[in-house]
């Protein structure tokens, strides 16, 4: 590959968006969130059961392109298990790191193949691509500590 | 000479496009010298510019005169008694006149400068809005651009319109058979597309203007994806107003024009009100100028007004008919090609003498964005997404697709350096 696509299309994040994870719908749902980028059409839908402070179960279903996909992929292998908590903080820290120009996730937070993912920012319109699914977990979370209604995410703030 | 003669020199064996359709099909790109834009790499390959439906690259005479008008003639219009204040008065009157005669009005005042097509057909809506009453209806399309679509939606919600839409056939047509039930006595404004921005379509205006008439409808037309593609003219549409964007043919960007019938034009109420467009202010009332001053209010892009008539001049120069033979030449080749790929949706009539310049796909393998971001590492650049047409996309039933879009300087080269560019893309996806 050439001009930098080898850093954006590496293959685990075609692997990723070929066969995404966690796209089952789960049986019992404690919340629902859905995002969009509206100035694509790219649109994610996140299934999330709770088991006290852990998600134990989550499902994420993706009409995206390859970056979309593959960080709902991503995130549904690295939050599935985790607590709210830890949850929470990876998705904070990642959309840090993705506004960054060199920063990197903590060894820390276990990010898996979300380390990869960072290489997007190189690409600055697919920024949003790969944050999509991230910012409408973050939604998620924050609307069950608010105890509110979850609400709509858009890449558009 | 010859305008061909400006154009670069076909290669040994090629004959260079000469405006009989069917001679087109090996020739070169038209007067691509005098796009200095052109000349670029991207990622160290030529620029392969090809979403001209976006907007157009700008030719140096274009550049040039923007340039030259701050330089030498730069003061604000129609107010101040000096030399520079006449002269860019002068230009920007001008750039009136000059898009009148492009499409062949009577008199310049039925030209309406403003920021571009949006602009304008906001204008129309707002402009329109005193003159509805609650059950009027609005008549639009299935495959109409959010300018277009937008501002009426606005207009319905608030004054209690009930909007209609002439549905999109799976051939990617205008379901004509559905027209006359769809207009009727409260039929007030019929607004449609011209060429699709997605489909690529050229819709039959004429004929949809005529049945719109007899039920007394004002007919707008957006023709942002036609003007300078085909020959276009208010009459030849059979519209009352019509709208297009500087920037989509060869101008400059924040420019735009509302042309219309006097009569109609008269009829609409200002959208914008301040400086400009006044004819008499007290500290409590204010009355209008005349058209089309009545809907200038500010100061208006006058350094783009006094380089779009350039733009125009270049048209003119390769002639409407000759760059059209050339748009079939290369939308009947690509639509060969990529049909030729195998996997490939591709929307609206195969037969590029009904439609414009442009092609959508979609490629269940890649998605849109993937396949643009591929391309553009190849040098090619084209459009990805919804082109401001959602539901002309839920329509279609995908929420993307790839938009590839010709205009003068493309070739036959840059149609292959496409099919190669997608052969690429699918291969980085194993498809």
């Amino acid at each position: 590959m050439n001009s930098g696509m080898d850093e954006l299309y590496r293959e685990v994040i075609l692997d990723h968006h070929r066969n995404p994870r966690s796209a089952d719908a789960l049986g019992a749902v404690d919340a629902e969130a859905s995002g969009k980028n509206p100035s694509c059409g790219d649109e994610v839908t996140l299934q999330l059961a709770f088991d006290g402070d852990k998600i134990s179960g989550i499902c994420v279903q993706s009409h995206g392109c390859a970056i979309a996909t593959a960080s709902g992929s991503i995130l549904g292998d690295l939050v599935g298990g985790r607590s709210v908590a830890d949850a929470g903080k990876l998705a904070g820290a990642f959309k840090q790191v993705m506004h960054e120009e060199d920063g990197e996730l903590a060894d820390e937070l276990d990010p898996g193949d979300l380390e990869v993912l960072t290489g997007v920012r190189k690409f600055p319109v697919r920024v949003k691509c790969a944050l999509l699914p991230w910012i409408t977990l973050m939604e998620a979370l924050a609307a069950r500590e608010q105890g509110r209604d979850v609400g709509p995410t858009t890449t558009e703030v | 000479m010859d305008s061909q003669d400006r154009s670069l020199p076909a290669p040994a064996g090629v004959h260079p496009c000469d405006g009989q359709v069917g001679d087109c099909s090996h020739c070169g790109p038209l007067l691509v010298e005098r796009f200095p834009i052109l000349k670029r790499t991207i990622g160290g390959r030529p620029l392969v510019y090809l979403d001209n439906g976006a907007t157009t690259q700008k030719p140096e005479a274009v550049i040039a005169a923007e340039a030259r008008y701050y330089r030498e003639n730069n003061a604000n219009v129609h107010r101040g008694m000096h030399t520079l204040a006449a002269e860019a008065t002068d230009l920007y009157e001008g750039c009136r006149s000059r898009v009148a005669r492009f499409l062949g009005m009577a008199r310049p005042q039925q030209v309406v400068i403003t920021r571009g097509t949006t602009s304008a057909l906001n204008l129309v809506a707002e402009g329109l809005a005193g003159r509805m009453r609650p059950g009027d209806e609005i008549l639009l399309t299935g495959m109409e651009h959010h300018a277009n679509l937008v501002p009426w939606i606005r207009l319905a919600k608030r004054e209690g319109l009930v909007l209609r839409h002439l549905p999109v056939t799976d051939a990617g047509t205008l379901d004509l058979s559905r027209l006359s039930e769809l207009l009727n006595s409260r039929t007030r404004v019929v607004s449609l597309t011209h060429v699709s921005n997605v489909l690529g379509v050229i819709n039959p205006v004429a004929e949809i203007a005529a049945a719109a008439r007899r039920r007394g409808a004002i007919v707008v037309v957006d023709a942002a994806q036609s003007v300078g593609h085909l020959p276009v003219t208010l009459d030849s549409l059979g519209a009352d107003l019509m709208a297009f964007s500087a920037h989509k043919t060869y101008g400059p960007m924040g420019l735009g024009f509302l042309a219309g019938r006097a009569e109609i034009l008269e009829e609409l109420d200002p959208l914008e009100v301040g400086g400009e467009m006044i004819d008499t202010v007290t500290l409590d009332d204010a009355t209008w100028a005349a058209v089309p001053l009545r809907f200038e209010a500010g100061t208006p892009n006058v350094g783009a007004a006094a380089a779009f008539p350039h733009a125009l001049d270049l048209i003119d120069e390769v002639s409407l008919e000759r760059l059209r033979t050339h748009e079939i030449s290369l939308t009947g080749a690509a639509i060969e090609k990529l049909q030729r790929l195998g996997g490939l949706t591709l929307y609206g009539p195969l037969d590029p003498s009904e439609r414009g310049g442009l092609i959508s796909f979609h490629d269940p393998k890649v998605h849109a964005h993937d396949m643009a971001q591929l391309l553009d590492s190849r040098g090619v650049a084209v459009r990805a997404g919804h082109h401001c047409a959602q539901p002309l996309h839920q329509r279609l039933g995908v929420a993307a697709t790839t938009r590839v879009s010709f205009s003068l300087y493309n070739s036959h080269d840059d149609i292959d350096a496409l099919i190669e560019g997608i052969g690429y893309a699918r291969s980085v996806f194993g498809a």
